[in-house]
C-alpha cells in the first residue's frame, strides 16, 4: 500500500466547506450552551441523563446486533446461494426502509398491540406487550436493517472470489469458508452499516415515543416541549454529538483495520452459487417472516385504512399530486447535492487519509446524530442572523436536508472506494495524469455505484422527513409527510393512509434501485 | 466504448426523470386557506399556528374575506413553533402566534416576544381567560375530563375527582399522558391549589397503581375505545370529535369530575409578536378570532368552549362553562411549568 498521499488542494477546500456546513447545528448547540454553562453541565451530567444514556446505549447495541443478524443471512442468501427468486427477495427485504419509523411504530401497535388486529384474528386475550424496550427494539430493527443489507449486498458482489475458490478447493465446508474467508472482508461494510443504524436509533423520536421507550431523544423533547428549556435541550443534544463521535471512531477503527481490495486484475467473475439443498426451506421461511412483519403487515394495515378513508373523503387526488411533487423536489435536490458532497468527504477519508480528512469526516456526521428539531433550530438561528434573505426558502430547506442526511451517502461511497485497488490510480498517476484528473476520470466513475446508492438513501430519508420541513419550509409548502402529520394529530388515521401509501410507493423506487446494487451482472 | 446494460438503461431513465424534476425548480402549491389563489390588494400577515388547518381554516378564511388580506400560515407543533420564535427573535417573519397549549405561549411571553394587546381586544374575553399582563388572550377552552368506556364502566362508579383514581379498584385500568402539555398544565394547577406535597403524592400513587403512560391524548382515547384501558385523563373535545365522526354508538363517554380540578379548563390562546411590522392588521386578526362567527365555528366543529363574552357553546357541551374551573392565569408561567416538570420527574411520572 502506498504511503498517505497528499490530497488535491481543491478537494481539501471543498471538504472543509462541507464539514463547516454540516457542523452548523452542532455549533448552534455550543452557542446556546455557552449562554448558561453551569445549567448545561448540570443537565448533561445529571444522574437522570446518565441513566437515559445507558438505556439508549443498550437499545442501540441491541438494534445493531439484531440488524446485522438479519441482514447478514439475507445478504448471503440473496447474493451467493441458489435461493429461489433471490432477486425478488432482495427487493422485498430492502423495502421496509420506505416506512417512516413513526408510521411503522403506529402500524405495528395497531397490528400486534393489545386489542390489535392480530389479537382479534387469533382470538387470544393477551399478547406479550409490544411497548417499551421490546417494541422499540423490534420496530427500529425491522425498519433499519436494510441500511446494513444494501451496502452488504453490494460488497458481497464485489468480493474477489479467488481466496474463496481456493478455500473451497481445499475442501473447506461453506460455513467455514464464510467464517474464515468472507466474514473478515465484510467487517468494513458491516461497520459502516451499523454506524448508520446506530445513529438512526439514537436520534429517532417518532417510534420510541409511540412505543413508550424513554430514550435520550425523548429527554430532549421533554426539555423543548414541556420545560421550554433550550439550554437543557442543547446540552443533551451535545451529549448526542459526543456519542456520535464515539460511534464514528469505533466504526472507522473497524473499517480502517481491514484494508481489503482486489488482488487480481479486477474483473468481476461470477462465482458458483452455493447449493442450499434442503436448507432452502428454512431460508425461505426466514425471508418470508422478515418481509411479512416488516413490510406486508404495515402496508396491509395502511391499505385497510386507506380503503376506509376513501369513503370519508380525505385529501383529493390533485392535492396528493402537488404534495408528492413537493416531496420529490426536496428529496431529489438533497440526494443530488448529498451524493456529491459525500463523494468528496469519502474520497478524502479513504483515499487521502490525514488528520484533516478525518476531522472533515467527523464533522460531516454531525447532522445525522441530532434529532430534526435541533437541526432545524440550529439553522433558524444562523439563517436569521447571517442570511435572512434565505430564511424559509426552498434553498435553505434543501441545505438542511442535505446536512441532516449526508452521512447516509458517505458509507456506501466509502465502501466502494475501499474496495477499489489503489493500483489503478497509481497507474494513472504513473502515466502522468495530475491528481485532479485522476479523481475526475478514475475515482468518480468507479465510485458511481456507491454514489447511486448514497443518493437513493438520502432521497428516501428526505421524502419521509417531518420536523425540519415544518419549521424551515416556505409557508404553504407542504409535503406528503407534513400532510400525514396533519391528519394524525387528531387521530384521523384513515385519512393519513392515502398520502402514506403514496409516500411508500414513491420511496420504493430508489429502494428498488438500491436493491439492484447487489444484483449479479447479467 | 462502454456498452450500456439493461440495468444501466434503467438507471439512466431514472436519472432522466430526476433531472426533469430538478429543472422545474419551483414548489407546487396545495390549495388550502394558507396559500390563497386570489391576489389581495394589501400585504397580508403571517400566522404561526400550533392548530392544524381543520381546526382553524374557516376562521382564517373569514378574516381573509372580510379584511381582503392574505394570511400566510405556518403549521407545526405548538412547542416547536415557540422554540422557533425564540430563536428567530426580532427577525421573526411571524405576526401572530396561535398556541394550542398554554405553556408555549407563556414561554414566548416570558421571552419578551409578545406585544401588549389593545384594551378593546382584552375586554372581549373575561379576565380569567387572558394573560394578566395583556400579552395574550384565550380563544377557546378545552376541559380536562375523565373519559371512560361506557360499555365497561358506568358513570356512577367514577370517583368525584382524579384523586380517586389511585384507588386499588382502578389498578392498571387508567391511562394518562404525562408527556402532554395539557397534563402538565393540570399538575401545575394542582400544585397551586393543593401544594407540592399532595400533588407529588398523587403522582406517585398513580404510578404505583399502574397508570399507563401514553404519548398524547388521542392515543388514550383510542385505547379506551379499543378496550385496552377503561378510563383515561384527557381533554373533552377529542371524544366529542370522535363521536361526531363515528356516530352515537362510539364507546367512549366523558365525565366532568366536580372535584380535584378534574374538569380544569385549558386555553388555546393567541398573541401578537412585538417584532411585527403589521400590528394593526394582526390585532384585527385576533379580534376576528373572537368574533361571534369564528367562535361559533370553533365550538361547532372542534366542540371546544368558546371564550369570548356572549358566545354560545355547542349544544353537545352539556356542562356550562361557568361551572368549569380555570387555573389562575398568572400560573401559566414558565417557572411554574418547569417546577412541575421537575416534580413529575421526581415522582417517576415523567
Amino acid at each position: 500500500m502506498a504511503a498517505a498521499r497528499r490530497a488535491p488542494l481543491g478537494l481539501l477546500a471543498a471538504g472543509a466547506l462541507i464539514g463547516a456546513a454540516a457542523v452548523l447545528p452542532a455549533a448552534y448547540l455550543v452557542v446556546v450552551i455557552a449562554g448558561d454553562l453551569s445549567a448545561a453541565l448540570e443537565t448533561a451530567f445529571s444522574s437522570r441523563a446518565l441513566e437515559t444514556l445507558l438505556r439508549t446505549a443498550a437499545l442501540t447495541a441491541a438494534v445493531v446486533v439484531a440488524s446485522v443478524a438479519i441482514a447478514l443471512p439475507i445478504g448471503w442468501l440473496t447474493v451467493r446461494t441458489d435461493l429461489p427468486a433471490r432477486r425478488l427477495w432482495a427487493v422485498l427485504c430492502t423495502l421496509p426502509l420506505v416506512i417512516p419509523s413513526y408510521v411503522g411504530a403506529y402500524l405495528l401497535v395497531a397490528a400486534l398491540g393489545p386489542n390489535g388486529m392480530l389479537q382479534e384474528a387469533l382470538g387470544v386475550n393477551r399478547l406479550p406487550s409490544i411497548y417499551g424496550f421490546t417494541g422499540a427494539w423490534l420496530v427500529l430493527t425491522l425498519f433499519t436493517y436494510p441500511l446494513v443489507l444494501i451496502p452488504l449486498r453490494a460488497t458481497l458482489r464485489r468480493i474477489d472470489p479467488q481466496l474463496e475458490d481456493a478455500a473451497r478447493a481445499m475442501g473447506r465446508g461453506p460455513l467455514e469458508v464464510f467464517r474464515t474467508v468472507i466474514l473478515p472482508q465484510l467487517w468494513p461494510v458491516l461497520a459502516a452499516g451499523s454506524l448508520l443504524v446506530a445513529l438512526f436509533t439514537i436520534s429517532d423520536f417518532g417510534a420510541v415515543s409511540i412505543l413508550r421507550f424513554r430514550s435520550f431523544t425523548a429527554e430532549i423533547y421533554v426539555a423543548y416541549q414541556s420545560s421550554f428549556d433550550r439550554v437543557a435541550a442543547a446540552s443533551l443534544g451535545a451529549v448526542l454529538v459526543v456519542a456520535m463521535l464515539v460511534l464514528l471512531l469505533a466504526s472507522s477503527r473497524i473499517r480502517g483495520a481491514r484494508r481489503v481490495h482486489r488482488l487480481g486484475p479486477g474483473t468481476l467473475r461470477p462465482t458458483q452459487p452455493y447449493r442450499l439443498g434442503r436448507w432452502r426451506w428454512p431460508a425461505l421461511a426466514f425471508c418470508s417472516l422478515i418481509v411479512t412483519v416488516a413490510f406486508v403487515l404495515p402496508v396491509g394495515v395502511l391499505v385497510y385504512w386507506a380503503s376506509k378513508g376513501i369513503s370519508t373523503g380525505s385529501t383529493s387526488l390533485h392535492t396528493i399530486a402537488a404534495l408528492g411533487g413537493n416531496s420529490l423536489l426536496i428529496a431529489v435536490w438533497a440526494a443530488a447535492i448529498g451524493a456529491v458532497a459525500a463523494l468528496i468527504v469519502a474520497a478524502l477519508a479513504v483515499r487521502y487519509p490525514s488528520r484533516i480528512s478525518g476531522a472533515i469526516e467527523r464533522l460531516a456526521h454531525a447532522g445525522y446524530a441530532l434529532p430534526g428539531i435541533l437541526v432545524a433550530l440550529g439553522l433558524v438561528f444562523f439563517a436569521t442572523r447571517a442570511v435572512p434573505a434565505l430564511y424559509q426558502t426552498i434553498a435553505l430547506l434543501v441545505f438542511a436536508m442535505t446536512i441532516h442526511y449526508l452521512p447516509l451517502a458517505i458509507g456506501p461511497i466509502a465502501s466502494s472506494l475501499v474496495q477499489l485497488s489503489p493500483r489503478i490510480e497509481e497507474a494513472a498517476r504513473g502515466m502522468g495524469r495530475g491528481p485532479a484528473e485522476v479523481f475526475r476520470t478514475i475515482t468518480i466513475p468507479l465510485a458511481r455505484g456507491g454514489m447511486m446508492a448514497g443518493a437513493a438513501l438520502v432521497f428516501l430519508h428526505a421524502m419521509k422527513e417531518l420536523t425540519v420541513t415544518l419549521i424551515l419550509s416556505p409557508i404553504g409548502f407542504k409535503t406528503l409527510a407534513t400532510d400525514i402529520w396533519t391528519q394524525t394529530t387528531y387521530g384521523f388515521y384513515e385519512a393519513s393512509a392515502i398520502p402514506a401509501l403514496v409516500l411508500l410507493a414513491v420511496a420504493a423506487i430508489p429502494v428498488y434501485l438500491l436493491s439492484e446494487q447487489g444484483a449479479a451482472p447479467s | 466504448m462502454i456498452s450500456v446494460t439493461p440495468q444501466q438503461k434503467r438507471l439512466l431513465a431514472a436519472l432522466a426523470v430526476f433531472a426533469a424534476v430538478l429543472l422545474t425548480g419551483c414548489g407546487f402549491s396545495t390549495e388550502d386557506s394558507g396559500g390563497g389563489s386570489n391576489e389581495p390588494d394589501v400585504e397580508g400577515i403571517t400566522l404561526y399556528s400550533g392548530r392544524i388547518p381543520a381546526a382553524i381554516g374557516p376562521a382564517v378564511d373569514s378574516y381573509e374575506a372580510q379584511a381582503n388580506r392574505d394570511v400566510q400560515v405556518r403549521y407545526a407543533e405548538t412547542a416547536d413553533l415557540a422554540a422557533t420564535l425564540v430563536e428567530e427573535g426580532d427577525a421573526s417573519p411571524a405576526d401572530v402566534f396561535f398556541a394550542q397549549e398554554p405553556g408555549a405561549i407563556a414561554a414566548v411571553a416570558e421571552a419578551g416576544l409578545l406585544a401588549k394587546l389593545p384594551q378593546n381586544i382584552l375586554d372581549m374575553v373575561p379576565a380569567r381567560y387572558r394573560d394578566p399582563e395583556g400579552r395574550w388572550v384565550g380563544v377557546t377552552g378545552r376541559a380536562r375530563v375523565i373519559a371512560y368506556n361506557r360499555n365497561v364502566v358506568s358513570e356512577s362508579e367514577l370517583p368525584p375527582s382524579p384523586f380517586g383514581l389511585t384507588d386499588l379498584k382502578w389498578k392498571d385500568r387508567v391511562g394518562w399522558s404525562p408527556a402532554s402539555s395539557s397534563m402538565q398544565e393540570y399538575v401545575t394547577a394542582l400544585r397551586a391549589k393543593y401544594g407540592d406535597d399532595r400533588t407529588k403524592q398523587w403522582l406517585e400513587e398513580m404510578v404505583d397503581n399502574g397508570a399507563v403512560a401514553f404519548p398524547d391524548n388521542v392515543t388514550i382515547r383510542d385505547a379506551i375505545a379499543k378496550g385496552e384501558i377503561d378510563v383515561g385523563l384527557i381533554n373533552h373535545y377529542y371524544v366529542a370529535q370522535a363521536i361526531s365522526e363515528e356516530g352515537p354508538d362510539y364507546p367512549v363517554a366523558v365525565y366532568f369530575p366536580p372535584g380535584g380540578l378534574g374538569s380544569l379548563l385549558l386555553l388555546t390562546s393567541v398573541g401578537v409578536l412585538e417584532s411585527s411590522d403589521r400590528k394593526p392588521e394582526a390585532f384585527a386578526f385576533v379580534r376576528s378570532l373572537l368574533s361571534k362567527q369564528s367562535q361559533q365555528f370553533f365550538t361547532s366543529s372542534s366542540k371546544e368552549y368558546p371564550l369570548a363574552k356572549g358566545a354560545k357553546p355547542d349544544p353537545s357541551l352539556s356542562v356550562p362553562i361557568a361551572k368549569i374551573p380555570v387555573s389562575d392565569s398568572s400560573l401559566v408561567d414558565l417557572k411554574e411549568l418547569q417546577g412541575t416538570i421537575e416534580l413529575m420527574k421526581e415522582a417517576g411520572a415523567l
